[in-house]
């Protein structure tokens, strides 16, 4: 923009002005800026240094080492080896895939549709919207011991077995079943989640606007044409993100056995790979196994993350 | 002030914030000192705020202490009511946090020492440190000591037997006087608890938390059996005896319903259930007694104790534990001498502390139960303890009198009891939950992790 301040010369009349030059700064106050910028940065990078990547570093390297009578010695791949061999390894991935795939299908689906039907109300919407957002607001281990002890009563006196009994249908033993440990970890988790989903949905789809869907009226499309072909595309980003976050939340399944079935359940039915890290470091004296099993884990989730990364790319 | 200005003191404000919060969060302070005469030691284990008259007892006896000893400074730390939840514990272990005189149990030993937090205190420890070191029994040092080497102070131990609700023996048309002294006793009396119905249990057992593993291993020492070999390499339960537990409570469980529904059990749900006054019997030390009282809402009136059932006649063993304290590797010699004598003074002296019967009378806290076991039956610390108790009983002697005058002879817990509870408490809960599990197989699975555990803590 020209200056207002200078006047073009008279040689250069027919060119457009140069833009006023900004006086430079002197080099102390460049570095006083940069320092101020600094010093907000210190503290963050304090935090994730302390508590995110030396705990990483940390236990990539505990993860190669056993620690005996205060000595710690380089191992190679013996914990690793140690724990491939556990019996409940590949039990504890087989319940953790099965919890985030039914997780993704119920956790992830259900918020979304909640938020389709919100969004199309034109009453109560607020209010329902505080009830959905209500069970977040519980602290997880309360939220989970309210169905541990008052929804998963394996006896007639359970909430959801009152409830059967009285639609005639059979009852469950609920976490001391092994068939319905995981499903019922999933029911817990979902209502306890859903509301922070439910709201990111409705405000994803209020920004679409209203004359898309007018368009779509007008060509004739209904309520589902409407869902597949403007709010889903529409949405599409904020779906695959979530999608991606839900995948690494629910791989990292922990509270909900370690509450619901006071740890690993019946037969193991609820070990997840994040308790079997916590039973091996903490019950079992094992913290370099511990240290190797979340190496692993660690190693799984970036994989899905860097896959995930690869496929938002290519789509774009 | 400008908001340049603004910022820059706003952000050095933040950096100094944080680095103040960093300082306050760093666990190396002054607490473990000794400097001249004065000594300074960090002691766990305090009462915590809602156990008031433990916890107004204890400040008592610190200052009471520091009279008497005016060079010492206990500085007390509490590490929540339980002292020793083995997470905890471990994540203090493991980083190095523990205070300079810590709590552990009679199974820590292994751990303890791997950690290389403990220091060897056996050159300070004699009679004239603790005057009724000699009246302590040789078993429970052995918890504390490698070879020759004692590495920490018992301050309690126990054994384990047979509890049982009153209340409920009478409701069921049971003689409370004659408990039962077999398995299949139990059986039978478990049968007749249950049919009261109301959601009592006749028999309540635990599989969650490693306390599973810690019951299955009662009950087997009371076939007869070991849970590892007598070198400690191999697990030893995968056989009748092992089988016999299993199969007892599999029967109860779902050929007589007697167990009731609720399952998956831990420490604090039994003893809900039991000071709810829905359980008939279950296996553990007078000091669940306390515990369903103080902390469970339950009656010392409606409870009793017998011997621990055998299978087909007395039992042949029962499971003896405990607690102590271990001292910290790097302690000066002034500071384990200041530990040594505040134990001498508040676990091991008759009269004082936890033995203190007088004080502990009026304020409702148990006095009569057949625990701590810790002085060697016949020594002086012995009969002046058990003088004491009696004069100032305020639970029914009588009802713990059958457990007391029938001892079993005690087994204590095997070398890495913890990570071999944690993989039994898969068995007895799949064999408490699941119909269908066979006992063979579950035992078969426990034994091959049991095993695995065992070599990668010898290596």
């Amino acid at each position: 923009m020209p200056s207002a301040t200078v006047a073009p010369s008279p040689v250069h009349a027919s060119r457009p002005a140069a833009p006023a030059r900004r006086p430079r700064k002197a080099g102390g106050q460049k570095i006083t800026n940069n320092v101020t910028g600094y010093a907000f940065l210190i503290g963050a990078i304090i935090c994730f240094a302390l508590f995110s990547w030396y705990p990483m570093v940390r236990g990539f390297i505990m993860s190669f080492q056993r620690t005996r009578r205060g000595v710690t010695t380089w191992v190679g791949w013996d914990n690793y080896e140690r724990i491939l061999q556990d019996p409940s390894f590949w039990t504890a991935w087989k319940n953790t895939a099965y919890f985030t795939v039914l997780a993704l299908v119920l956790g992830y689906a259900v918020p979304f549709v909640v938020a389709i039907i919100f969004n199309e109300l034109r009453h109560a919407r607020g209010y329902l919207r505080v009830l959905v957002y209500l069970p977040v607001m519980l602290p997880p281990a309360s939220a989970l011991f309210l169905y541990k002890y008052y929804a998963y009563d394996p006896s007639d006196a359970g909430l959801f077995n009152a409830v059967l009994k009285f639609l005639h249908l059979p009852t469950s033993q609920w976490m001391q079943s092994t068939s319905m440990a995981v499903p019922a970890m999933v029911l817990a988790s979902t209502w306890m989640n859903m509301g922070g989903a439910v709201l990111i949905y409705l405000a994803a789809l209020q920004n679409i606007p209203g004359s898309l869907y007018e368009a779509a009226e007008l060509d004739g499309a209904g309520l589902f044409k409407r869902i597949r072909h403007v709010t889903i595309p529409q949405t599409k980003l904020i779906l695959s993100l979530m999608a991606m976050l839900q995948v690494v939340a629910t791989m990292q399944l922990f509270i909900e056995p370690l509450i619901l079935a006071n740890g690993a359940g019946t037969q193991d039915s609820a070990t997840s790979v994040a308790y079997l890290i916590y039973q091996h470091g903490f019950f079992q004296n094992d913290l370099n196994g511990a240290a190797a099993l979340g190496v692993i884990m660690l190693v799984v989730l970036g994989g899905f993350s860097a896959a995930y990364l690869r496929l938002s790319a290519k789509q774009e | 002030m400008s908001v340049t200005q603004y910022r820059r003191v706003a952000a050095l404000a933040a950096v100094a914030g944080l680095g103040l919060a960093l300082a306050a969060c760093s666990t190396k302070g002054d607490d473990s000192s000794s400097s001249g005469d004065k000594v300074t030691i960090t002691v766990d284990c305090m009462p915590v705020g809602s156990q008031k008259e433990l916890l107004k007892d204890w400040n008592a006896d610190v200052e009471a202490f520091q009279k008497l000893n005016p060079n010492i400074t206990i500085k007390s730390v509490s590490v929540g009511a339980q002292c020793n939840n083995p997470p905890d514990f471990t994540a203090r272990l493991a980083g190095g946090t523990v205070t300079d005189v810590f709590y552990a149990y009679m199974t820590d030993l292994q751990q303890v020492l791997d950690s290389g937090q403990a220091m060897e205190i056996t050159q300070y420890v004699n009679k004239d440190v603790i005057p009724t070191w000699d009246s302590i029994s040789k078993e429970a040092k052995a918890a504390f000591s490698e070879g020759d080497k004692l590495y920490g102070i018992p301050t309690k131990n126990y054994s384990m037997g047979l509890l049982y609700n009153k209340n409920l023996f009478q409701q069921a048309g049971l003689d409370a006087k004659n408990p039962p002294k077999t398995w299949e006793e139990v059986r039978e009396a478990a049968k007749k608890i249950a049919a009261l119905g109301n959601g009592i249990a006749g028999y309540s057992d635990y599989s969650a938390g490693n306390t599973g593993g810690w019951h299955f291993t009662a009950e087997l020492f009371s076939q007869g059996g070991q849970v590892v070999t007598a070198d400690g390499k191999k697990a030893d339960f995968n056989n009748d005896l092992g089988k016999k537990v299993l199969q007892n409570l599999k029967d109860m469980r779902y050929t007589d319903k007697s167990m009731g529904e609720k399952q998956l059990l831990q420490w604090a749900d039994l003893l809900t259930n039991a000071g709810a006054g829905k359980v008939g019997m279950f296996v553990g030390a007078p000091d669940a007694t306390t515990a369903i009282v103080t902390q469970f809402q339950g009656k010392y009136q409606d409870w009793a104790m017998a011997p621990m059932p055998g299978q087909g006649g007395p039992a042949k063993g029962t499971l003896g534990g405990g607690e102590g304290y271990f001292f910290k590797k790097g302690l000066s010699k002034a500071q384990v001498e200041a530990g040594l004598k505040w134990l001498a003074y508040e676990k091991l002296t008759v009269g004082k502390g936890q033995f203190d019967y007088v004080r502990a009378k009026p304020e409702n806290n148990p006095v009569g139960l057949p625990q701590p076991q810790l002085f060697i039956p016949g020594s002086d610390a012995f009969k002046a303890d058990n003088d004491l108790k009696v004069a100032n009983a305020n639970v029914t002697v009588d009802d713990f009198a059958l457990f007391a005058n029938n001892p079993v002879p005690i087994k204590f817990e095997p070398a890495n009891a913890q990570a071999i509870y944690a993989i039994l408490d898969s068995a007895m809960s799949a064999i408490l939950t699941n119909p269908n599990a066979s006992v063979d197989d579950e035992l078969k699975k426990a034994e091959d992790k049991v095993n695995q555990a065992l070599a990668a803590a010898a290596k």
